[in-house]
């Protein structure tokens, strides 16, 4: 198993959802959250006076999902969410020990 | 064929009407041209009068109701969506408290010091409690409406004026020393100053016979934003800065809620400048094209002029420009032509606009809404622009010759003294402005404190002072 965990442009929400539909996931946690990258953000004037703002409104989304769709998830949110401009997100993948379903204590793939 | 004829008879009947009716009207013509008694001329003599009270009490009225409007929830939505979030509330409960407390101020003293008789520099005591304040009209004032509405006109003035002022010390002041400190300021400032340009002997009323300094002043460029302007500076300066000012992210936390209240104070402001005339006729009319002239001209000109400095044609400067426009106009609403409105309100947007995005950092005080730069130097070019501007054929304030031309009123009449008598009101204004407030704050830090304490301020004021908050997102 792997936890998928993807940063895109909140506006780019429906369309990845949709894609990692089509790709074959059963559920999906977002999250609303606040960032920067390289990007580093961007610069405000009120009244001549300058704020940086440098934490971004962003989603992330966490997907847990078996070995074999990996691929097939990972190419849905690179279509769905690039625009080709900075800012795009980022994916991060890494090694699921377990998942548990919380109703009946479920384990493995057949708890994803 | 019949029924045609029929038709052309009856039109004929109804064009043969008028000219019988008129003949019988002549036929009585005789009785009605016999001499008139003296009870019939004073029963028409009091139909015209109280035609002309119901008309200019009702748009007296409804002004009032639209400078309380300008109070809240204008300038309340204004400043309150400028603060940060933790501290609308806060912010919009400064203005309101003083919807309720100046009012209360003004039944029992205020508007006897402000508008009773006594000397050039105060009112008397006669109008405590509202004695002899009635439904009939006070000449001295305005001639044609109830007396009782003046005094709750000039209330909702007398209200405005302090509130503007919470802009200065925004997000840092204890409420129970603000509502302390302005209701005295109310007293101490507000009220010799409303006397002084507008009260009966009153020492730069133009209507005092021999004044010295005859200011013209329509609708309180010196008595509401001269005071509320120049004292916000003071307090500013007393109080100190916010914490964490200039370094942390103090944005405005919903421009939306200012654009409303932009929007409204806009709106407003009508009944604050055309108002001013006191009667519904042309001069009202002259006041309210004034006031929407230089609103318009003054929000361009701070809209450019910041595109030009920083790149981009800001929403709140815009809105900005348009309340330092009408702010710079109310002193001349009455007095100007339109063309003159349109060129003082280009000046306000830009001098107001290098105020606040210039001048204010080179200072480094903390004037956290613009009070100063806005109100206080709005109020002090717009009354010196009157003086420029002023026409005689718009409003001949000084009276007319023997040949019925008006005397020059400001220097584009030749009257160049006007920018001095006017200059010396910006002057009393600032001096009175000035000495009350430091006064006043020192009393009032002395004895109760005027800062919340620094974890308070950090907290915020909803929760610190009133233990609300504005916005309760897990309700």
């Amino acid at each position: 198993m792997v936890k998928i965990e993807a940063i895109i442009q909140p506006v780019k929400l429906d369309a990845v959802k949709a894609a990692l539909l089509e790709a074959g996931i059963e559920g999906i946690t977002i999250l609303e959250a606040r960032g920067h990258g390289r990007q580093k953000g961007h610069t405000e004037f009120y009244r001549g006076r300058e704020y940086t703002v440098d934490l971004i409104p962003k989603i992330k989304l966490e997907i847990a999902v078996a070995d074999s769709l990996e691929d097939k998830v990972v190419n849905a949110i690179l279509n769905a969410a690039r625009t080709g401009r900075i800012g795009d997100g980022k994916i991060f993948i890494s090694r699921l020990e377990e998942a548990i379903r919380v109703r009946n204590d479920e384990r493995g793939e057949s708890a994803l | 064929m019949c029924r045609q004829w029929l038709r052309f008879l009856f039109v004929l009947a109804l064009f043969g009407m008028p000219a019988w009716t008129l003949a019988q009207t002549a036929a009585m013509a005789p009785a009605a041209n016999a001499p008139a008694s003296q009870a019939q001329i004073a029963a028409l003599q009091q139909a015209v009068a109280q035609a002309q009270m119901s008309g200019d009490n009702a748009w007296m009225l409804v002004s009032a109701a639209l400078v309380l409007l300008m109070t809240a929830p204008g300038l309340t939505l204004f400043y309150g969506g400028l603060v940060r979030r933790k501290n609308i509330l806060g912010t919009m409960m400064q203005s309101f408290a003083m919807m309720a407390l100046i009012t209360v101020l003004w039944a029992v003293v205020g508007y006897s010091l402000a508008f009773g008789h006594g000397n050039g520099f105060l009112g008397g005591f006669e109008h405590l409690f509202l004695r002899g304040v009635t439904l009939a009209p006070n000449p001295a004032y305005a001639a044609t409406i109830p007396e009782q509405t003046f005094m709750v006109y000039q209330l909702m003035f007398a209200i405005i004026t302090p509130a503007l002022i919470t802009g200065a010390f925004a997000e840092r002041v204890k409420f129970s020393s603000m509502a302390v400190f302005l209701t005295l300021w109310s007293l101490v400032v507000y009220c010799p100053m409303a006397h002084m340009v507008w009260g009966v002997g009153g020492l730069l009323n133009f209507n005092t016979p021999g004044a010295h300094w005859p200011v013209l002043d329509f609708a309180g460029g010196t008595v509401v934003h001269i005071t509320s302007g120049v004292s916000a500076l003071v307090c500013a300066l007393y109080l100190g800065k916010r914490l964490g000012y200039p370094e942390e992210n103090m944005a405005p936390h919903s421009l939306v809620l200012s654009f409303i209240g932009a929007g409204l104070l806009w709106f407003g402001w009508f009944g604050f400048n055309a108002g001013s005339a006191l009667s519904a006729g042309p001069l009202a009319t002259s006041a309210f094209v004034n006031t929407h002239f230089a609103a318009a001209a003054a929000a361009i000109t701070w809209t450019a002029a910041e595109w030009v400095l920083n790149g981009k044609p800001t929403a709140l400067g815009a809105i900005s420009g348009a309340v330092a426009g009408l702010a710079t106009i109310t002193q001349a609403s009455g007095f100007v032509q339109p063309m003159s409105a349109l060129l003082i309100g280009a000046i306000a947007g830009l001098v107001c606009c290098l105020m606040v995005l210039k001048i204010k950092k080179i200072f480094g005080y903390d004037d956290s809404l613009d009070a100063f730069g806005v109100h206080g130097m709005g109020g002090t070019i717009g009354a010196l622009l009157t003086g420029l501007f002023a026409s005689g054929a718009i409003n001949a304030v000084f009276g007319k010759g023997t040949d019925g031309l008006p005397h020059p009123a400001g220097a584009i009449d030749g009257n160049w003294r006007q920018v001095w008598n006017q200059a010396v009101g910006v002057g009393l204004g600032w001096a009175l402005a000035i000495a009350g407030t430091l006064v006043l704050l020192f009393l009032v830090d002395r004895t109760m404190g005027l800062r919340v304490p620094a974890t308070d301020e950090v907290e915020g004021l909803d929760l610190s002072q009133h233990g609300e908050e504005g916005y309760d997102l897990n309700g």
